[in-house]
């Protein structure tokens, strides 16, 4: 049995002005100690899918419309108020993008962490558990630093509070929702090399949200990218950034500058992501895909399994592949 | 003679310790800078947050005053000039921010937030002006029918494309961009990236490029500058610098970037610590407190200059060597 496995989510936010659906049929599998990169741009639904395993979205405006959420075999979604205490810090730990908006700055870091503990493993909510979480994310001289308040910090080491925070539950799940975002490259890597190394000492999964495929590159086992409320393309992560198979995927790893490749054309992609009230009909992508045939635009594709490790949403990706592979040739 | 031509360019800010106290200390925002910009070229500038790169490309534009040093546009010596003459000399330069949504007027409809531009040099009134946004929006990819709607119906990569047509305005030949793109989506910033590099060819625009993405300057870019707590660690031409970095910092900046390509991964440095505070810049070497190759006693007593490693590869350390590109 999956760690975490969401079957065919949907969910709506509503209005006085109607209904839009931000998720539409989201179904992903994680393992435990494995890590799943939720990749997309802004809007694309994966800050609440992410939100949603511990139903942290505001409810309303959200409504679950469909499909549920069974972390270590249980439905979320059917949950009471006690048993979601229970998941919400304890067994699912979040950390999110901007830690000096998270971490309260009236309390000591030191108290921050000891508040996780209380409630989640009372009996060892000590200075020294403390001490020992701050040491785990490696902040140097923790008996001083576990004094500061957070403005006494640097943006990194508030991100390592953060996680020191998320950690004092023990949880199996560790959703990170840009973790890096706010920070320095230089610091960025510190973050990712923490985050490996606590998930192989602690053995937990890893939920990442990010935008930035350098970091799928660097963390992922595997990936599923988003559009417009959609996953069109769950695979392997060192598979997907070789053979890209959807043409959203192939588009955005286009449109990603590398290093050492200062005449590298960068194509981006045309138009913006559509609103969500005003979804195209059939293929949400399609307005934007350089390999759109008129019948795209009729029907929604399914995502469907290309082999036992990847699923796709587009029915003519193989051609879309072809026609990439003409171009590449001929430049 | 280059376009743009800045001497040891110095800006500090006063460090209060109240509210009502007089400053006691100051912070070196920008220590020692030069450099030139040619016409129509692009100058990257990169470096982590509180380097000094968003303070120099202001005080290039006189947006805050520098402490000393000169900067010179065209021959002419921007830092003595009086604030009117100033005023009207800043139609040659031009600045793109990095907020598409701080930095454009919610209150005004696109047609003055770039015609403003317009207005304040005297360049075109009525119907000229009208026909002059419309062009400006075209050049931007912009359709000229959305004169008269207000920024918050744009999205960002939109509302980015406004701010670069109210800088196009009054046919600048220097734009300073401060993080133009790292608001954006990566699709939405590479149309950005291409639609600057297009200017640029059209108009022959020489562009300041500050950016922390390395990356992104590097591809927009045919110089670089790296600097580090206010002072510039490392300049060269873009392929030489990424590729074969000499400053340790640049090395270990490079390597901290995460790529895409499973075949440029390289060893990665992971520097400890963070940056020290400008406002107590360690002694000697500002790097050295965090530099996997620092040697007592000469990194930590001693302030690298910014020599000549190789012809046109300019860095500041002691054990810099030139290597061949």
């Amino acid at each position: 049995m999956p760690l975490l496995e969401i079957k065919d989510l949907s969910l709506d936010f509503r209005s006085a002005e109607g209904a839009v659906r931000a998720l539409d049929r989201i179904s992903l599998e994680l393992d435990a100690g494995e890590t799943l990169c939720l990749v997309g741009e802004s809007g694309c639904g994966k800050s609440v899918t992410a939100l949603s395993i511990a139903r942290l979205v505001a409810s309303p405006p959200a409504f679950y419309a469909g499909g549920e959420i069974l972390l270590q075999g249980r439905d979320v979604l059917q949950m009471n108020p006690r048993e979601l205490c229970a998941v919400r810090g304890g067994v699912v730990s979040y950390v999110f993008q901007e830690p000096s908006v998270s971490l309260n700055p009236v309390f000591r870091v030191g108290a921050q962490i000891k508040e996780s503990l209380k409630i989640h493993r009372p009996k060892q909510a000590t200075d020294e558990e403390v001490v020992r979480l701050l040491k785990v994310v490696g902040i140097p001289a923790p008996e001083l630093r576990a004094r500061d308040y957070p403005f006494q910090l640097s943006g990194g080491m508030q991100q390592r509070v953060m996680i020191a925070m998320a950690l004092a539950s023990e949880p199996k799940l560790l959703v990170a929702d840009e973790p890096t975002t706010a920070l320095d490259v230089t610091i960025q890597a510190q973050i990712l090399e923490l985050l490996k190394d606590l998930q192989q000492r602690l053995g937990m999964a890893i939920l990442l949200i990010t935008h930035n495929l350098g970091i799928v590159a660097e963390v992922a086992d595997r990936v599923a990218v988003m559009y417009a409320g959609q996953v069109v393309e769950q695979a392997p992560a060192d598979l997907l950034l070789e053979r890209p198979l959807h043409p959203y995927t192939r588009a955005l790893l286009a449109s990603v500058p590398r290093l050492n490749r200062p005449q590298q054309a960068l194509t981006g992609i045309p138009g913006t992501v559509p609103t969500l009230s005003e979804l195209p009909s059939g293929c949400r992508f399609a307005p934007r895909c350089d390999v759109a045939r008129p019948e795209c635009s009729q029907r929604v594709p399914d995502l469907l399994a290309v082999d036992s490790f990847r699923a796709v949403r587009c029915p003519f990706h193989d051609a879309a592949r072809e026609s990439a592979t003409q171009e590449a040739n001929k430049a | 003679m280059s376009l743009l031509d800045v001497r040891d360019l110095t800006v500090r800010y006063p460090v209060k310790p109240g509210l009502f106290r007089p400053a006691t200390r100051y912070l070196t925002a920008v220590n020692n800078v030069s450099f030139q910009i040619e016409p129509g070229e692009t100058l990257g500038l990169v470096g982590e947050s509180g380097c000094g790169k968003t303070t120099l490309g202001r005080a290039v534009l006189r947006l805050v005053e520098p402490e000393s040093g000169t900067v010179w546009f065209e021959g002419e010596e921007i830092t003595a000039l009086s604030r009117d003459a100033l005023r009207a000399r800043r139609r040659k330069f031009q600045m793109v921010f990095q907020d598409p949504y701080g930095s454009l007027n919610p209150r005004m409809p696109v047609e003055d937030i770039v015609g403003e531009a317009l207005d304040i040099h005297r360049l075109a009134r009525g119907a000229a002006r009208e026909k002059r946004v419309g062009e400006l929006l075209r050049a931007v990819g912009l359709d000229p029918s959305y004169a008269n709607r207000y920024p918050h119906e744009f999205s960002g990569g939109q509302r980015q494309r406004i701010g670069i047509a109210r800088a196009l305005a009054v046919e600048p030949k220097l734009i300073v961009c401060d993080e133009p793109v790292s608001a954006l989506d990566v699709s939405i910033q590479a149309q950005i990236v291409n639609l600057l590099k297009e200017l640029q060819q059209r108009h022959g625009i020489a562009y300041l490029f500050i950016a922390h993405d390395l990356a992104v300057v590097e591809n927009i870019s045919r110089r670089v500058m790296v600097m580090y707590l206010g002072r510039v660690v490392e300049a060269a031409e873009a392929r030489a610098l990424l590729a074969s970095p000499s400053h340790p910092y640049t090395q270990a900046l490079i390597s901290a970037v995460p790529s895409v390509d499973p075949v440029s991964r390289r060893q990665r440095i992971i520097l400890p610590g963070d940056a020290p505070s400008p406002v107590h810049p360690p002694g000697g070497c500002p790097f050295h407190p965090r530099c996997p190759k620092a040697q007592a006693p000469r990194c930590s007593g001693e302030l690298p200059e910014l020599r000549e490693v190789v012809a046109g590869h300019f860095a500041a350390c002691h054990f810099a060597e030139g290597q061949d590109h």
